[in-house]
């Protein structure tokens, strides 16, 4: 009889033509390989548009190699590689997908294995169709609850970081579960699996379910082989997370897992509220963040609101539900899909002294594009409430 | 027992990230190591990269390259000379990236180690040591998964392609997923 079996050890040792257990390393085969702007030809999303000369050139070196090996590549302004392997299908039940960036593990959200490799890796991926993976140990993360008006998805990641440590699952998987994933949308499973990153996973998996068929349907040919961990699967450790008894999160600069309640930082003064990202770009986040605004009057005079979606498709849903015309009436910038400010490669900067709070996943110093400036993580919920009041405030005062 | 590399140890701290190692707006500009050098760990200490020098080991805690998996956060350390890092534990993509470009990774509790002083790193039969000559720290490293082994060795997997043409473990075609039922 084989042996039980997590999703992790389930879909590598698939890929690999073995039945693998965690601590071995396999060679897989992959199913599907990114590359950004930043890595290697494919997705054009860090440097969207090109601030520099150098980097336009740069682009222009993406372009020329993808021509000549028919690779799709997909341009400035079409959005995040990560959000468009979603998006077009690419990540689906029971694949091991690898991106040349870490938020590859956004993928785990539809069952597939998503991870982050190098540069080098995606070369050889390309020349090979493999990928050198250790099998990862699994942290079972049981979620209980409903979260409540005010509270997102994001204060789930950042308590989970906070609690496991920015190393807590390092080599490791996140397996999500319990009986809160029912109430869980897709957008929501994308911003844990985004995240689980934060605390060091290789991978963020999610079973597949109604909601994940839901999201795949039209954008992926079916049926999907989704993978299930066994039931007396091995596990490294198991956290349970209460989402009925959360309320909002914040990470203070400049580690992730610098997670205090939002109680801790009410009055923070903010000088730019940044909505996008892998994370936080998706169409639910800017509808949520905007209901917050309505609600509290609009954002404060002087705070700089940046509004940058994750990619055309959320662009384009949020044009025609008058979102972001609703937005840029309030006085938001409104940035080109892509990693925009993020990283620091593109996109609007701030001054020295200067606090940004963001939907963002990273809050490293000078992750932005200036070590002398502070950013605060939170949900697209506590982003709004703190641009319309100028510090951070908690928008369960318009919501509860 | 060999010796791999003797060089003075750069202490650093806990949970260096990608972008206090070199920072992403850094990147605006160029991918080269040679240029990025320069910007070595700047959000950590402006003035660090110019005392680098030629053969030094930087030494750290726990969790070193969490954040980005952007290989020029390697490459930048090799670029400016150093040859390894030795840390309590790595983030896992630093840690594929730094085998990948033949910067040696080598895990073992560093917390004895002193900065500045000279240290060694030699390879064992079951796997590597570290001793620091001054304060006369020892430890024993986990050695690497036998299945990368061949990759440090070449110097990095660019290399061992080249080489081999192919990973050197049997794997199935790709694409199998659309053959389960």
């Amino acid at each position: 009889m084989a042996a039980a079996r997590t999703i992790a050890e389930k879909i590598l040792s698939r890929a690999a033509g073995t039945d693998a257990a965690a601590g071995e390393t396999l060679i897989c085969a992959v199913d599907a390989a990114l590359g950004t702007d930043a890595s290697g030809p494919m997705a054009i999303d860090h440097y969207a548009p090109p601030p520099t000369q150098k980097a336009a050139g740069h682009l222009a070196a993406v372009r020329a190699f993808s021509a000549e090996h028919g690779i799709h590549l997909h341009e400035i302004g079409e959005g995040i590689g990560h959000q468009l392997i979603v998006e077009t299908g690419r990540a689906r039940p029971g694949a091991l997908v690898v991106g040349a960036d870490s938020h590859a593990v956004t993928y785990g959200a539809l069952n597939c294995f998503g991870t982050g490799i190098g540069s080098s890796d995606l070369a050889a991926a390309m020349l090979t169709s493999k990928v050198w993976l250790r099998v990862p140990e699994t942290i079972r993360v049981v979620l209980d609850g409903r979260l409540g008006p005010g509270v997102a998805a994001k204060d789930a990641a950042l308590a989970l970081i906070g609690r496991l440590g920015a190393d807590g699952a390092a080599y490791k998987a996140l397996e999500f579960t319990g009986p809160a994933l029912d109430t869980l949308s897709m957008d929501a499973r994308f911003v844990l699996a985004n995240m689980s990153m934060e605390c060091g996973a290789k991978a963020g998996l999610f079973p597949a379910d109604a909601a994940t068929r839901d999201y795949l349907d039209g954008r992926a040919d079916g049926p999907f082989a989704a993978v299930e961990a066994d039931p007396d699967a091995a596990y490294a450790d198991e956290v349970g997370l209460d989402l009925q008894a959360l309320i909002p999160q914040l990470a203070k600069p400049h580690l992730v897992d610098n997670v205090v309640p939002i109680d801790a930082g009410l009055g923070q003064p903010a000088d730019m509220v940044y909505l996008g990202t892998c994370t936080g770009g998706r169409a639910q986040d800017f509808r949520d963040a905007l209901a917050v605004l309505r609600r509290a009057g609009g954002p404060k005079p002087g705070v700089r609101l940046i509004v940058t979606p994750a990619s055309k498709e959320v662009h384009l849903a949020l044009l025609a539900d008058g979102t972001l015309a609703d937005f840029a009436a309030m006085g938001a910038i409104i940035q080109t899909p892509g990693c925009g400010s993020c990283c620091g490669t593109c996109g609007s900067v701030v001054a020295d002294g200067m606090t940004v709070v963001s939907t963002a996943n990273r809050n490293f110093k000078g992750r932005m594009g200036n070590p002398n400036a502070e950013i605060w993580l939170a949900s697209p919920e506590t982003c709004a409430m703190t641009a319309a009041r100028g510090r951070i405030a908690d928008p369960r005062e318009v919501l509860a | 027992m060999s010796v791999l590399f003797t060089g003075r140890a750069r202490r650093l701290g806990d949970d260096i990230d990608t972008d206090t190692i070199i920072q992403s707006r850094r990147k605006r500009e160029t991918l080269d190591p040679a240029e990025l050098k320069r910007y070595l760990m700047e959000a950590w200490d402006p003035a660090f990269a110019a005392t680098v020098e030629a053969g030094d080991i930087l030494v750290a805690g726990r969790n070193f390259g969490c954040g980005s998996a952007m290989e020029v956060a390697v490459t930048v350390v090799l670029g400016a000379g150093i040859r390894a890092v030795v840390a309590k534990s790595f983030a896992r993509t630093y840690f594929r990236n730094a085998i990948n470009n033949g910067l040696l990774p080598v895990i073992c509790d560093t917390a004895g180690i002193d900065d500045g002083e000279t240290i060694e790193i030699a390879a064992a039969e079951d796997g590597l040591r570290v001793r620091g000559l001054a304060s006369g720290f020892t430890a024993a490293a986990e050695p690497l998964p036998p299945a990368v082994r061949g990759i440090v060795e070449a110097g990095g997997l660019v290399a061992y392609l080249k080489r081999h043409g192919d990973f050197q473990t049997a794997a199935p075609a790709a694409n199998t997923i659309a053959d389960q039922p």
